[in-house]
């Protein structure tokens, strides 16, 4: 289903300002007006500023910021439910700032689906019409439509519920709805806006477990926007960091973790469980290829708890890092290991 | 000091000559366009016609069996149809069948004009904060003004008979229809509309299938209001010619025929509940879906 030829996500120079002459502003923001000087001054808002990421096809980007650092915003840009200020946004090439009226819909009809924190299902529809409601607004066959949302919605495990309305569901429930109902559209970009924030931890790390699984078959453009750190490192292939509207920081997890680039991602970072987030291959000293393999292994990308435990049960001294095809890396040993899990900043 | 004891008033002269030429004016416009007018209107009459004739002529049991029937679809609530069941049959036997057959002609037919007219400009309304704050007045004199004030023109265009009468009451009964269109369209969850929006809804898909089926449960308060209104005005269109229950009440009033007047008045009183309980199970029944079972 992976669709090969998609080109991604990329957003150029975008801003976003919130007021009745956002035009005029845009230019002196563009020249260095703070946010503080433009909302004080002239009464509007900077939302976005100087945004540009690159997400390539069938990676899952997660976008990370606090309340108010415009993560929502942001996300609304990529189906245009917001119209930026200035800058582009190229989905699979094409600029979606550009389109009109028409175009947009059929962009968002077949390019796009969406998640949403507050799940807005259609409390007047059963769960399987709910599933099918993109399908059913693109004009796709009744019988076609229940035939994909059947199976969608037995993925991800509400088999017997069709005939449910969302009110009849946990919060759980409803979002495996909002879920199936945005897989069911197979549109090569998915956006989840705050998917899975209003749910419990326990149901949350279930949803993120769903997701990941479903990812790997389908291989999708994912944009995730979470508040949560720990949601962020686990889904995240890219993450980007949002503060004030603006991105401090775009890396893999590993980046994020290891290499703060201020005190405010640090501070964050403090409270990330480091022995599961950071990789092996991040901390292994390097040897050159060809050397031969020595006693215990252990394979590239995996944490540094799962290093740990080998050592532990096996009484190795040291691992040997290798890459799945069984060629050497590098080697840990506990110590580097130990010094890595504990932040020694 | 003159001008603080009484109030400056206009001169008598100039304001006799302002009313008279007004009436005058309206008056030629009546007498040149009256015909036209009348025209525009008879596709109106022969509805009502056939309204009333199907109540009346059809055999009083087809009728009552039907109006049960569909109380019991409408409300799945044996009390209700019992209810309705007992009132019709009260009414038949104190002799007021036929004209509460008119009766529920004329309220059939207003209540569908009603939603004809107010539906889509509620929904106009709902769009536009324009347009809301120019329609919003005038549902206001609608509702406010007397309506022996308006039954003049319209009795002056159209003459005596059903279809002034049906005017006058539409015009008494829309406002309610108009209005939580309005606001049952207004208050639609936004995140819905914007799921909708983000799968690629056209404004007609939007329409139909989320802000609709979700303002329906207040739209159909507003069929519920329109329904009461329209009840309310039968004694006053009876005055022009609309025949039903109005006509015995008014008669009752013109001779002090206490027990003619009380009757009819309770007979339009069953009536009203009928309708009111029928329809408001109908509404809670649109709403089943919003019940709660899992927090």
């Amino acid at each position: 289903m992976a669709d090969n030829n998609f080109d991604g996500i990329k957003i150029r120079n975008l801003y976003k300002i919130f007021g009745p002459e956002a035009q005029v502003h845009v230019e002196a923001v563009k020249k260095g007006r703070t946010k503080t000087e433009l909302n004080e001054r002239f009464g509007h808002v900077l939302g976005l500023k100087d945004i540009n990421l690159d997400m390539p096809s069938g990676n899952i980007q997660v976008i990370m910021g606090l309340s108010g650092s415009g993560k929502s915003t942001l996300i609304r840009h990529i189906n245009r439910l917001i119209d930026p200020t200035a800058g582009e946004v190229l989905v699979n090439g094409v600029d979606v700032v550009k389109m009109n009226e028409s175009e947009l819909r059929e962009f968002r009809r077949h390019q796009t689906a969406m998640v949403f924190q507050k799940f807005a299902l259609l409390p007047h529809r059963c769960v399987l019409d709910n599933t099918l409601f993109g399908l059913d607004v693109q004009g796709v066959s009744r019988s076609h439509s229940i035939d994909v949302a059947m199976r969608w919605i037995e993925r991800v495990g509400l088999k017997g519920f069709e005939e449910k309305y969302p009110n009849q569901l946990s919060g759980g429930m409803q979002q495996r709805v909002g879920l199936a109902r945005a897989l069911a559209n197979d549109a090569p970009v998915l956006l989840m806006d705050e998917a899975y924030s209003a749910l419990d931890p326990l149901i949350r790390t279930d949803m993120q477990t769903v997701l990941l699984d479903i990812q790997k078959e389908i291989k999708k453009t994912i944009v995730f926007i979470t508040h949560d750190l720990d949601e962020a490192l686990r889904l995240g292939d890219k993450i980007a960091i949002l503060r004030d509207g603006e991105v401090i920081q775009q890396g893999t997890s590993q980046d994020i973790v290891l290499r703060p680039a201020d005190d405010y991602i640090a501070n964050f970072v403090r409270e990330v469980n480091r022995g599961r987030v950071i990789h092996v291959d991040a901390v292994m000293q390097p040897v050159s290829a060809g050397q031969p393999v020595n006693g215990a292994t252990v394979l590239a990308g995996s944490s540094i708890e799962d290093a740990i435990k080998i050592i532990a049960r096996e009484d190795h001294k040291d691992l040997v890092v290798i890459d799945p095809a069984g060629v050497p890396l590098g080697t840990v040993d506990l110590k580097r290991l130990a010094s890595a899990a504990v932040s020694l900043h | 000091m003159d001008w603080f004891n009484e109030f400056p008033h206009m001169n008598d002269e100039s304001l006799r000559q302002l009313k008279l030429s007004i009436d005058n004016a309206f008056r030629t416009f009546t007498r040149n366009y009256g015909d036209f007018i009348e025209g525009l209107f008879t596709p109106l009459a022969k509805f009502l016609i056939w309204a009333e004739r199907l109540m009346t002529q059809t055999q009083w049991p087809i009728i009552l069996i039907a109006i049960v029937a569909i109380a019991w679809f409408a409300s799945r609530s044996l009390k209700v149809v019992v209810g309705t069941m007992v009132t019709l049959l009260l009414i038949g036997y104190f002799d007021m069948w036929m004209d509460a057959m008119r009766t529920i002609s004329m309220i059939f037919v207003c209540t569908v004009i009603s939603i004809v007219v107010g539906l889509p400009i509620g929904i106009a309304m709902s769009r536009s904060d324009r347009l809301q704050k120019i329609v919003s007045p005038v549902l206001d004199v609608m509702q406010t003004m007397p309506s022996f004030v308006y039954l003049i023109p319209v009795v002056m265009l159209l003459g005596i008979g059903r279809v002034p009468g049906l005017i006058a009451v539409v015009i008494y009964a829309l406002p309610p229809m108009i209005r939580l269109t309005d606001l049952g369209i207004r208050l639609v969850d936004r995140d819905v509309l914007e799921a909708a929006d983000a799968f690629g809804s056209s404004r007609w898909q939007k329409l139909k299938n989320i802000q609709l089926p979700l303002a329906l449960p207040t739209i159909m308060a507003g069929i519920n209001q329109t329904i009461m209104m329209a009840l309310a005005m039968v004694v006053i269109a009876s005055m022009i010619g609309v025949q039903g229950l109005g006509q015995p009440v008014l008669k009752a009033i013109a001779n002090q025929y206490f027990t003619l007047g009380i009757f009819n008045g309770l007979a339009i009183v069953g009536i009203a509940i009928i309708f009111d309980r029928v329809s408001q199970a109908y509404g809670e029944r649109l709403q089943k879906h919003r019940e709660i079972v899992h927090g």
